[in-house]
């Protein structure tokens, strides 16, 4: 692994980005910086730019970049395919994880932790190797291996769906890892579930960005940093106490310092 | 919006087949009249019951029109300006392998099957074709002692004439259609398959036919026949080099299986295709049919088609024995300009028989793939069932897909039942995989295979993986 611990130097480094669809604008002008052994929380309302914001780090072709940068291990990487992306380290668990028919998830895994190995100047594993990763990894996020079995995501519960992120985080073991609404359409025990297989994966060499709507996922994870996202912009920063005020103010709090800015 | 540039390269790839046997071949001229028959008869050295089979048909096929329902659309084909026979020089009769031109064996070596006995594929007989002849045929002597009979159809209508004379043409009446008569009037080689009672062919059986000549067409003629209880399992591939003309490829196909009797047809077919503007390639005109003529008999077609500018192909099944049963599995690909129609008829005429169809087509580029397909409950067809399943999947925006199912039922007591889906790779399964560290093009090809998966889990093993690696390279290019 290239992590160099030195005066811990920002993993990912986003700066007065904006970014936009269609001609919409999306993002206007945010900045982030996550250090190894940080967790983020990045919460807001839905439309206020957090999902774009992730899909843009990842490196969705929807989204266009209008100003601003984004550096990961202090490279911009912009020009990087979502696919180049991944393989250096950067995770995205989806909102919605996207079924794809006919595609057996074991496969999928292996080819998915071969790329990022591959990366990382490992070997390769061949089909008995990555079933014992496999089969230690699902422990973490207590599924059954009938899931290998399974096409990708296809009809699998939404809380099956979430686990099945988190298992992919295991493996792939990013250095940064942006988790879309994870704990969204989880009941209780899935969550504490999910929450406490991130936290196993989380060290202190990664960073972890949490982008929800929720104040219960972040009792099970405690983040160093809170960041509240309205209108495409971060309106303000706080520890984790400031979640609390968010789930005792609720977000039109956060509308009366919109209009402030 | 995909990036479309990026699609189109993807499945843009360079034919690997595509090379051209130097050797020298007696050909005759262009054109087609009775001469032309009777000539083809004589160098055969044909008996007289199949020189009257051959004229019959081509009587029958003067009078026939070439069919233009297929959603095909393609330039009218000059039948005056082929060449319908074309065979390598060589020694009158070869004996062995070792007497055959090593050209030719060098030829097969290129394409992936050796025939020399310290090379040939160890689980798999082979017949070899190319253009008019059939060069050699692997593991003769080691089936014989079984009693399987694996040789060209020529050598067939000479050892065997009581069994040709019996089958030929009872599955394909020469006068089935256009392509049909044509080929029963001018087919010059193919391979003939006789299983007998209770046996359980020890080997699979294939035949690789491969066009050399840009000008001659081929019209290969096989024939498999299963005895009672007997079984077998028989794959094909076709291979041609690129032209900027068009060749005639028509073939017919009869399959025969008795009482309990089991016969597995399995085809990749990968002619040449004609290049990214339509020029060149093989038309492909094919009549498949299988006749379950005993009880419990089955008769199952796999196919992977991949190759051909046009591809017209319809691999049937007869269900007359009761109890009978049909399969057609297929993955159908199109590229560039290429077009295909193909699908099955299942006709059931028995009691108790059942069909399956699964078909899976794949359109890229501007091309445009048409399933079509006719289920028939004869009225004795009672308690017979048939399921249809016909999915098509898009690359790009300029492809087309169509879907032309045909039900008739004149049975009541009889269960039809069609599904058929239309799907588009999209940019949002496309950007999941590759937000996992999976290049574009690995991500288009696990699609691809996911989506044939039903069908290729059907293919002898080998077959399966090679049918997945061809998909694979049809949909490989320079990325980026």
């Amino acid at each position: 692994m290239q992590v160099k611990m030195k005066g811990k130097e920002p993993l990912l480094e986003i700066s007065n980005l904006y970014a936009s669809t269609e001609n919409l604008t999306i993002l206007k002008g945010v900045d982030i910086t996550v250090k190894p052994g940080e967790i983020h929380a990045i919460m807001g309302r839905n439309g206020c730019g957090k999902s774009t914001l992730s899909k843009i780090i990842a490196g969705h072709p929807s989204y266009k970049i209008n100003q601003g940068q984004i550096k990961f291990n202090g490279t911009n990487i912009e020009s990087l395919e979502p696919e180049e992306r991944a393989q250096s380290g950067i995770f995205l668990g989806f909102q919605y994880p996207i079924e794809i028919p006919g595609v057996s998830n074991l496969e999928f895994l292996r080819v998915a932790t071969n790329a990022r190995r591959k990366f990382l100047k490992k070997d390769e594993l061949d089909t008995f190797e990555f079933e014992d990763l496999v089969k230690e990894k699902l422990e973490l996020v207590k599924m059954d291996s009938a899931f290998l079995e399974r096409s990708i995501n296809q009809g699998f519960s939404g809380g099956e769906k979430k686990r099945n992120e988190i298992l992919q985080m295991a493996l792939l073991e990013p250095q940064i890892a942006i988790l879309d609404e994870t704990d969204s359409g989880l009941d209780i025990d899935a969550l504490r579930i999910v929450a406490s297989g991130i936290k196993k994966i989380a060290n202190q060499e990664t960073g972890t960005i949490l982008i929800t709507h929720y104040q219960r996922l972040l009792e099970e994870i405690k983040p160093n940093f809170v960041h509240v996202m309205a209108n495409g912009q971060i309106i303000k920063t706080g520890g984790s106490e400031l979640a609390l005020e968010l789930e005792k103010y609720g977000y039109e709090w956060t509308d009366e310092m919109n209009k402030n800015i | 919006m995909i990036n479309e540039n990026l699609v189109n390269n993807v499945v843009a790839e360079p034919y690997k087949y595509g090379f051209v046997t130097d050797i020298e071949t007696e050909k005759i001229s262009k054109g087609l009249d009775e001469g032309v028959i009777r000539l083809i008869s004589q160098k055969k050295e044909e008996p007289k019951y199949l020189l009257d089979f051959r004229l019959n048909a081509f009587k029958k096929w003067q009078k026939m029109q070439e069919p233009d329902w297929a959603n095909l659309g393609y330039k009218k084909i000059d039948y005056q300006d082929i060449i319908y026979y074309s065979a390598p020089k060589q020694k009158e009769k070869v004996s062995s392998l070792d007497e055959v031109d090593p050209k030719l064996l060098e030829t097969f070596d290129k394409l992936g099957i050796p025939l020399t006995e310290q090379k040939r594929l160890t689980n798999v007989a082979v017949d070899a074709v190319f253009d008019s002849v059939s060069i050699a045929t692997t593991y003769k002597e080691q089936l014989a002692e079984h009693g399987v009979i694996f040789c060209s159809i020529s050598e067939a209508v000479k050892e065997h004439p009581e069994l040709i004379e019996k089958y030929l043409g009872s599955v394909v009446p020469a006068s089935d259609n256009y392509f049909a008569a044509l080929n029963s009037a001018v087919f010059s080689d193919g391979s003939f398959v006789y299983i007998p009672k209770d046996v359980k062919c020890p080997m699979d059986l294939s035949s690789y036919f491969r066009i050399n000549s840009g000008d001659s067409g081929q019209f290969e003629r096989t024939l498999i026949i299963a005895e009672e209880s007997s079984s077998v399992s028989y794959l094909e591939g076709c291979t041609a080099p690129m032209f900027d003309t068009n060749t005639l490829h028509a073939a017919v196909v009869e399959l025969i299986a008795l009482d309990n009797a089991s016969i597995k047809y399995s085809t990749v077919q990968n002619w040449y295709a004609g290049n990214e503007n339509g020029v060149g390639g093989i038309f492909n005109f094919v009549t498949k049919r299988g006749k379950c003529l005993g009880k419990k008999s089955k008769i199952s077609w796999s196919q992977v088609e991949t190759g051909s500018a046009i591809t017209w192909k319809y691999p049937s099944c007869l269900l007359i024995g009761e109890e009978s049963v049909g399969e057609f599995y297929s993955v159908a690909l199109t590229n560039n300009l290429q077009k295909a129609d193909t699908g099955t008829k299942m006709i059931h005429i028995g009691a108790k028989t059942k069909s399956t169809i699964v078909s899976k087509g794949i359109s890229a580029g501007q091309s445009n793939n048409s399933y079509r397909g006719l289920v028939k409950m004869g009225s004795k067809a009672n308690g017979s069932r048939n399921y249809s399943q016909c999915d098509s999947m898009l690359i790009g925006d300029q492809a087309s897909a169509n879907t032309f199912p045909y039900i008739n039922s004149q049975q009541p007591n009889s269960e039809v039942e069609h599904e058929a889906s239309t799907c588009r790779i999209s940019e949002d399964q496309l950007f999941y995989l590759q937000s996992r560290g999976i290049e574009f093009e690995e991500a288009v090809s696990m699609m691809v295979s996911g989506f044939c998966r039903d069908v290729f889990n059907q293919l002898p093993m080998e077959f399966a993986a090679e049918a997945d690696k061809l998909l694979a390279l049809k949909l490989e290019g320079s990325v980026g």
